[in-house]
């Protein structure tokens, strides 16, 4: 089991860098989703003796949500603004990628410091879930378009997810649920407030919010 | 010096040229032609070295010897690289480095004929070539050092055979990111297609073939075999990383990697059939793409 563990951590660490290299938002979007659908098997694989019920629901209930939903609101979300095609990062695409690898040594480093309980299943999983948090932070600070703050807040979610479900297993269901609800009602409040930004201003770049103020 | 790597040091200098028959049949397959056949690659070899060689006016004793010291150089390499579980023929503590230096060597001296002609347009393959090295180089390194650290040994010809199949759990995900960067570098340094086309010669978008255009004859055919022993090298490297069958009778373990090989020259085949070279300002990338998946590698081990 652990080795698969290992595997769909490792895939997640693979779509992060993507994320950050890719200049489409349609790309960035599929590897957010990716993440989404491999998020889904972690329940199962990390489920404490044999496969539950509970498991598989909330295995299908983040795959729904995370891999297919959240995917299609941004997608149609994205449709509708009918922007230009590009990320516009502040920061290259290069230099993403390496501050996402910078990330990851720091969060192994940090791990590594820190006495974590629990963690049997796999050694890599703290690293990766805080790796996710610094990728998602790096995402909403160093991108201009509005949708990819959307998709950094999912990846600062998705890591979360990783740290409740292989580190403490023993999260109670209801509660999983509910974080998933709210991150589902965020998401849909963020779209429809794209959306708006977009058609109020012609454009979704944060980077002009600020001329606002009074 | 064991019989073995003697054995396996012929095989590879004989059959390197066959994996680009088999490259190029794949992508006959692709394309639905019958392509040229199998032993293309020889045909052509003997062709050119019963060629006389022309050489410029202008051109320097650099332009004769840029063939000469590649092939050496990738020969040597050759020597070094174990293949297929059992020891190389030359081995010590800390080669892979020299591997590394092997091929900038090579590479340098490619380089070197390639602007002693005073082209233009040689110069601009040459100098994307370096870029396009540069970056791949410490993919490479730092690969080969997380081999290194998880095999607790700084040889190739131990380092390699200490990798199986039933490798210790932590190792899997070290192996697979090692083995994703250096399929890009084998695709790189080989000038492959998401990098660069080796049967196109449109000029704008060409970097190895530019800087062999005006060499001919047994010269050229110097690069021709090099370039194919260069593929069996490091594929014979990715193939040692990726897919170490080790069953622990030599003959079997050489035979295996043997297939091994087969099945990566079908896999060249089939991503230069498939998919599109990259735009020349995507390249770097996909190379920093590859120098962080070793990266990741490395510091997954350090923990």
């Amino acid at each position: 089991m652990n080795a698969y563990i290992d595997i769909i951590l490792l895939a997640l660490i693979v779509s992060n860098l993507l994320l950050l290299g890719f200049s489409q938002i349609r790309s960035c979007i599929n590897a957010v989703a990716f993440q989404g659908v491999a998020l889904g098997a972690l329940p199962l694989l990390a489920a404490a003796g044999g496969v539950s019920v509970w498991a598989a629901l909330l295995g299908a209930f983040t795959i729904g949500l995370k891999g297919v939903i959240f995917p299609r609101l941004l997608l149609h979300a994205y449709r509708e603004a009918d922007v230009r095609h590009e990320v516009e990062p502040y920061i290259g695409f290069t230099a993403s990628t390496l501050a996402g690898f910078a990330a990851l040594a720091v969060s192994a480093w940090l791990c590594s410091r820190l006495s974590l309980f629990g963690g049997d299943l796999s050694s890599l999983a703290a690293p990766v879930s805080f790796f996710m948090v610094f990728v998602g932070l790096f995402v909403i600070v160093s991108r201009k378009k509005a949708i990819s703050q959307i998709l950094g807040y999912l990846v600062m979610d998705n890591g979360m997810y990783v740290f409740g479900v292989v580190m403490l297993r023993e999260m109670p269901l209801l509660v999983d649920l509910a974080v998933l609800m709210d991150a589902f009602a965020a998401v849909f409040v963020m779209g429809v407030a794209v959306y708006h930004i977009n058609r109020e201003f012609d454009h979704m770049n944060v980077d002009q919010l600020d001329r606002l103020k009074g | 010096m064991p019989p073995l790597s003697f054995i396996n040091f012929v095989l590879a200098l004989l059959v390197a040229p066959l994996l680009l028959g088999v490259i190029n049949k794949t992508k006959a397959f692709f394309a639905g032609r019958t392509g040229q056949p199998l032993l293309q690659a020889y045909f052509d070899l003997w062709k050119l070295l019963h060629k006389g060689a022309v050489y410029s006016r202008t051109a320097t004793w650099v332009f004769r010897a840029g063939p000469v010291v590649g092939l050496a150089c990738v020969v040597l390499a050759a020597a070094i690289v174990p293949f297929g579980g059992s020891r190389a023929m030359i081995a010590f503590p800390c080669d892979l480095i020299l591997l590394a230096y092997l091929f900038g060597v090579m590479r340098f001296f490619t380089v070197l004929a390639a602007l002693d002609t005073g082209s233009s347009f040689e110069g601009m393959g040459a100098s994307r070539e370096v870029q396009f090295s540069a970056l791949a180089e410490p993919a490479l390194l730092l690969g080969l050092a997380a081999v290194a650290r998880l095999t607790g040994s700084y040889s190739l010809s131990d380092m390699l055979p200490a990798l199986s199949m039933s490798a210790p759990a932590n190792s899997g995900p070290v192996v697979v990111l090692v083995a994703g960067a250096l399929l890009v570098v084998f695709l790189v340094e080989n000038a492959r297609i998401p990098v660069d086309d080796p049967n196109t010669h449109l000029e704008l978008t060409m970097i190895h073939e530019v800087m062999v255009l005006d060499h001919g004859g047994p010269d050229f055919a110097f690069i021709l075999y090099g370039a194919a022993l260069k593929l069996w090298v490091l594929g014979s490297l990715l193939a040692g990383v990726a897919v170490p069958v080790r069953t622990g009778n030599a003959a079997l373990d050489c035979a295996a990697a043997l297939g091994v090989m087969l099945c990566l020259a079908v896999l060249v085949g089939v991503v230069e059939s498939s998919m599109a070279r990259l735009r020349l300002l995507r390249v770097p990338r996909l190379l920093v793409g590859a120098v962080v998946l070793s990266g990741l590698a490395f510091v997954l081990l350090l923990r």
